[in-house]
């Protein structure tokens, strides 16, 4: 039994520890052993991708108890890739902290070792309650993110979000505690045995507790009523955490395909699919109501809070729909969108701390230094994450759109693509002419220092993987297309999992 | 006893489905530490509600259901417990520092300056 499924769990949970030990002998042991976490965690994330292509389902059961009474790692193409594209975000993200931000914030990189072993954790289980687990345990570390080092106004944002996520969360203990009595497993691969074979008469009740879980989901994912809570905390995040927490929205939108695609997938009889319907009209809904915040934001964080949004809700328009090119299209634009929203964010950062007193407010004009480097890096980013031909954002949602099936639905839903595709275009160009070209000249000299390199490098290196992912087109796609039938053929996904017996222990009948 | 069981969850989540909504920031910690003991004895009716059956294996007596508690839910709620207590108190030290930073313990109190 390969070990490398529980590996990714454990290289940052035990940095995180390291680090915390090292806490006293000053930042420079810190950021080396964070670094060197994070360099075994992207050799496990590359060895993971290429174990999982090899097409069966990697199962890792934890104490060696069979899966059905113990609980089970499974890493297939959709875990390993999310497990990539963590570890590939996280890169950036501790460049920029490393220009200064883990000096201000205690614990910084404790904190942001744990958020990597709770969400890559999140991202490999295979045990429904180990999911809300590994959920609590990357959100008390984003907790701890948000909050260090902050004061007044962040700190109010801070506990809508603690109260918001601590609601959600036992909002997930009902669904759990609903479902383990109806179904006797938390198990997903039994559970989606038993769900097949379930009596008529506990179906409603299967389907309501099962539609709780689907709100903690789109909770987490900011789907439409459940989504107001996320332009403000993000908007007052810290510039690399906030770009660490574009891939959090993903979780939600991950554990929904992973859990309604494995539940009630094809052989789940009369409630195949029941959620899809729902999350397509309401995906729909809010990313146009996600594009209309991005047009109306009155400053630069709030408009990239709002594109994360409207990527949550592009995605879940690809996978309800549940065919394999547009789930497959899905999981080209998941990390795209991740990368391209998290440079935004970074860059969003450089530039508010050299307008003075306007900040990222849109409504005022302020002197810019640097505008000829800052505004060169935010067209790139723009035409990134709006979607504009030639770069990753244009190949996923061209995809996309060719992917949904002819129908009645074909219509409006390329309407609705193009349409708030075209309307993040105006948002982004009105605020860059905003703050770019209708910049007042500097007075006297330059203000505030060039950016520093680790600053820079960040930037780059999230705007690199945007160039990378348009030129490796090709192989990417071809991976999300097998990860996408994968997905999709739950049959496969639970016989390899019941056949995997433990090693050392003899099965009991 | 399923009677008093359902109607002590009933009543605890009501309760703290309220509490939650109040503007106050002590009233809201205060519902969901309420809806943190309707959720744990949710689950653990999960495993039906049995009288006087140990959850651990005896001998002389057949390991099925019938002769014992099913020890999963109890496991779980053990889980659900430490997790919202380590939550309750995450909790009640961001609202103190919301409190003295911003001066006011209302959910939603206004910044005294507008800055980060």
């Amino acid at each position: 039994m390969s070990h490398l499924p529980v590996l990714a769990v454990l290289v940052p949970l035990v940095t995180g520890a390291l680090v915390l030990l090292a806490g006293r002998r000053g930042l420079a042991l810190q950021r080396l052993l964070s670094w060197l976490g994070l360099a075994a965690l992207l050799l496990v994330a590359g060895l993971l991708v290429v174990a999982a292509d090899q097409g069966p389902v990697l199962v890792y059961l934890l104490g060696d108890w069979p899966a059905r009474l113990g609980i089970a790692l499974m890493a297939d193409r959709l875990g390993a890739l999310m497990v990539m594209t963590t570890a590939l975000l996280a890169v950036p993200c501790l460049l920029y902290a490393g220009s200064g931000w883990d000096r201000r914030a205690l614990h910084f990189h404790a904190l942001f070792q744990l958020q990597l072993a709770g969400l890559n954790g999140a991202f490999l289980t295979g045990d429904l309650f180990n999911l809300f687990v590994f959920f609590e345990v990357l959100l008390i570390a984003s907790y701890g993110l948000l909050l260090s080092g902050g004061r007044g106004p962040r700190m109010r944002a801070g506990l809508h979000y603690v109260v918001f996520n601590i609601t959600a969360s036992t909002l997930f203990l009902i669904a759990l505690g609903l479902l383990y009595g109806l179904l006797g497993t938390l198990n997903m691969a039994e559970m989606a045995l038993r769900v097949a074979s379930a009596e008529p008469g506990d179906l409603p009740l299967i389907r309501a507790a099962s539609g709780i879980l689907l709100v903690v989901f789109c909770a987490k994912a900011a789907l439409l009523p459940l989504y107001l809570w996320l332009p403000e905390t993000y908007a007052r995040a810290p510039a690399a955490v906030a770009a660490m927490f574009t891939i959090m929205t993903k979780v939600g939108i991950y554990a929904v395909l992973r859990v309604y695609a494995l539940l009630f997938g094809e052989i789940a009889g009369p409630l195949a699919g029941w959620a899809w319907d729902w999350l397509l009209w309401t995906g729909a809904a809010s990313l146009a109501l996600a594009t209309l915040g991005a047009l109306a934001a009155a400053s630069l964080r709030a408009l990239a809070a709002y594109l994360v949004v409207a990527s949550a809700a592009t995605l879940f328009i690809a996978f309800a729909l549940a065919q394999p090119g547009t789930v497959a299209a899905g999981l080209y634009y998941l990390p795209h969108s991740t990368f391209a929203t998290a440079a935004l964010f970074l860059l969003i950062d450089l530039v508010r701390r050299r307008r003075g007193t306007a900040q990222d407010r849109l409504q005022r004009l302020a002197p810019l230094s640097q505008r000829a480097l800052l505004g060169a890096l935010f067209i790139v980013a723009a035409v990134l994450v709006s979607g504009l031909p030639p770069l990753s954002g244009f190949i996923g949602k061209f995809l996309l759109m060719a992917a949904v099936p002819e129908g009645a639905a074909t219509g409006w839903l390329w309407g609705l693509l193009l349409v708030t595709g075209l309307m993040v275009i105006v948002a982004l160009a009105r605020a860059g002419s905003q703050v770019f070209w209708r910049a007042e000249p500097v007075a006297g000299p330059a203000s505030a220092a060039p950016p520093h390199r680790l600053q820079l490098t960040a930037i780059g290196v999230l705007l690199a993987y945007g160039v990378a992912m348009t030129v490796f087109a090709d192989p990417m796609l071809r991976y999300a297309r097998a990860a996408a039938e994968q997905v999709l053929d739950p049959a496969a996904y639970i016989d390899q999992v019941r056949a995997t017996a433990p090693g050392l222990r003899a099965p009991s009948p | 006893m399923e009677l008093a069981l359902a109607s002590a969850i009933g009543v605890l989540t009501a309760a703290g489905t309220y509490l939650l909504l109040r503007a106050r920031s002590f009233d809201v910690i205060l519902g969901l530490t309420l809806l943190s003991y309707a959720t744990n004895l949710l689950i653990f009716s999960a495993g039906r509600l049995v009288v006087g059956k140990p959850p651990v294996l005896q001998p002389g007596l057949d390991p099925t259901l019938a002769n014992h508690a099913d020890p999963l839910p109890q496991a779980l709620v053990l889980t659900a417990i430490v997790i919202a207590f380590a939550m309750t108190a995450v909790t009640i030290v961001v609202a103190v520092r919301a409190r003295a930073d911003n001066r006011d313990d209302h959910v939603d109190a206004p910044a005294p300056e507008d800055s980060p």
